[in-house]
């Protein structure tokens, strides 16, 4: 028998709908299955047990009234802990916010709490979301369901750790240059990063504000629709959102899976492959392409030859703007303080803390920041990268033209080792290579699962399919991701996790 | 432009940025900085003179929103989360040092 923690969001919440089941019985067996299998993932930094149960309650209680709630009421849901929410810890994965119980919810919780889902607790992340594996968590690092052995991704670690283990079946992660979207790709689930404002940042901690943006994971593009659209649509309370109307997601995922590509013109970037990407990467990526051609899609190369200089424009941009955002934690208000004994001033109180709070990727990127925005190199370095920046932009204006979407892998290679690359910046940053771009422009991209690589490791590990659309046209990545997981899995008869090993101990 | 970053520019700049680094940081960061400097430096190859630079990927104007007065979070549950607190007031540390 199916077990609860195997169906996927769209089926949990019809089986709490009809009656079927109940939301407190759909709860119980996550965290059941989080308590089993949690001391190998290190998902969670936290655990709402009770928080999850009480929402559960109160969803059953309103079906039971009468009342006819939306199609993710009493689905269980993990939250990256850069959002904030009213009572629950909220720690950003650093030890300079241990502790800390915010005094209100972002406004994705609000919403996803109106929609009657069921936050299980905050996920593990790469401290202040800055890193590519979820190693520069300020608590544990987390582990790949398919490898423990190996990274989950990052900075949403945590959550892509928490889908693809099915200790429940949506999460919340946040995108500054890839980190919904590579998570996704490496442990085998869909993640979206939307188009810039399209989901509200009020309540998500920031480490680059023009760059951040919240966006769903799941195990199937149809369930990662759905969350989008709780989530999505204007909020007054950040200034950079986008208002108009949420694009109807779930439709375009419907319809990409029931129909083919006909007429869709996709383009391949030609900069985002080749040398130093792995072979069996590249292998899935280029059989992806032919399955999109059989599918009725007219494919075409693209060039973009300002994408080869997305990573040092990335990252010259997002330590400026994090060096600049995270001098808010300045041992005042919130968080850690150190060396406040009377003998230490305010300004050695805050060198202080900020000395013990912040893991070294995090120092490494305010000093990089500190640097690149100090007068004298501003120009060069800073007012470059925001020159690059255009150049990006002007080069997915000109593919568009040619190309409804663009594809590319997600990342240019499988899951590595845990402990790897965390010796060197450079060989972590470039993770980022492919999801870099669409970042930058602020356009949407999906990450949806295409294969298998068994010719980079010696287990078979999970290759993502990038997606990316123009900015607020989010629908076409859910379709095309649809239209492609819908034909993998006829091909291959069995969904893509079914291939996921089973974590010892449980299952 | 040349590259390149020493362990006293990492200092001062730390110091900018009110981290107080320890000696075995700065000499790992200086190493790390230079090499991460150097290869971001390639942007500096792009021809970009008449090229406007891009602040937010969306193009933004002001948002104003009436000038009414809205309940704002009660004290308590501010104050709950400060490191310390006196007189409903955060405390801190003294402002002046003794050098000043």
């Amino acid at each position: 028998m199916t077990s609860l923690t195997d169906l996927n969001a769209t089926e949990l919440g019809e089986a709490v709908a009809t009656g079927e089941t109940s939301a407190v019985e759909v709860a119980q067996a996550h965290l059941d299955r989080i308590s089993a299998v949690d001391g190998k993932l290190g998902a969670f930094l936290h655990i709402d047990a009770d928080g999850a149960l009480a929402t559960a309650k109160e969803v059953d209680d309103r079906i039971a009234a009468g009342e006819k709630l939306g199609p993710l009421a009493g689905v269980p849901l993990a939250l990256k802990d850069v959002i904030v929410t009213e009572g629950i810890p909220t720690t950003c994965g650093s030890r300079i916010l241990e502790g800390w119980i915010p005094p209100y919810d972002a406004t994705i919780v609000r919403r996803m709490r109106d929609a009657g889902i069921v936050i299980l607790g905050k996920t593990n992340m790469d401290e202040f979301a800055m890193g590519s594996s979820t190693e520069n968590s300020g608590y544990h690092p987390a582990h790949n369901p398919w490898d423990i052995t190996r990274i989950p991704g990052g900075s949403s670690g945590g959550s892509s750790a928490a889908v693809s283990g099915y200790e429940a079946p949506l999460a919340i992660g946040t995108d500054t240059g890839g980190s919904i979207r590579q998570p996704a790709a490496v442990t085998g689930v869909v993640g979206h990063k939307p188009t810039y404002g399209g989901v509200s940042r009020y309540g998500l901690i920031a480490f680059s504000s023009s760059l951040d943006q919240a966006g769903p994971l799941a195990r199937t593009v149809l369930d990662a629709a759905l969350l989008h659209e709780v989530i999505g649509g204007h909020d007054p309370c950040d200034s950079t959102s986008i208002d108009a109307a949420v694009p109807a997601l779930a439709e375009a995922a419907r319809a990409g899976a029931a129909a083919d590509l006909k007429g869709v013109r996709v383009g391949v970037v030609r900069e985002l492959s080749g040398e130093g990407y792995q072979r069996g990467v590249l292998d899935a990526f280029e059989s992806t392409v032919d399955l999109l051609r059989e599918l009725g899609a007219e494919v075409v190369e693209v060039s973009c030859p300002h994408f080869d200089y997305a990573l040092p424009a990335y990252y010259l941009i997002a330590p400026s703007e994090c060096s600049s955002n995270l001098a808010r934690f300045d041992a005042m208000r919130y968080g850690l303080r150190a060396g406040d004994d009377g003998a230490h001033g305010l300004e050695e109180v805050m060198s202080l803390t900020r000395e013990a709070g912040f893991g070294p990727e995090v120092k490494r990127r305010i000093i990089l920041g500190t640097y690149a925005l100090s007068s004298g190199y501003y120009d060069a370095y800073y007012g470059q990268a925001q020159k690059v920046r255009t150049l990006i932009s002007q080069d997915f204006a000109a593919a568009y033209e040619r190309a409804d979407v663009l594809v590319s892998p997600t990342t240019p290679f499988v899951a590595f080792k845990l402990g790897e690359r965390t010796a060197d910046p450079m060989a972590m940053y470039i993770n980022d290579l492919c999801t870099l771009p669409a970042s930058l422009s602020g356009v949407p991209a999906i990450s949806v699962p295409c294969g298998l690589s068994t010719t980079d490791s010696d287990v078979p590990l999970p290759v993502g399919l990038q997606v990316m659309a123009p900015a607020l046209a989010d629908e076409r990545c859910y379709r095309v991701a649809a239209a492609v997981e819908a034909a993998l899995n006829a091909r291959r008869g069995h969904p893509f996790m079914s291939d996921a090993p089973a974590l010892e101990g449980a299952k | 432009m040349a590259s390149g970053i020493t362990r006293d520019e990492v200092a001062h700049l730390a110091r900018l940025a009110r981290l107080a680094v320890s000696e075995d940081e700065l000499e790992l960061f200086a190493g790390q900085l230079d090499v991460i400097l150097q290869s971001v430096s390639r942007i500096q190859q792009v021809a970009a003179a008449d090229i406007p630079p891009t602040s937010h990927a969306v193009p933004l104007t002001n948002v104003l929103r009436a000038d009414e007065v809205r309940p704002s979070l009660p004290r308590h549950s501010v104050l709950a989360a400060a490191p310390a607190a006196e007189d409903d007031r955060f405390r801190v540390p003294r402002i002046l040092d003794e050098e000043a």
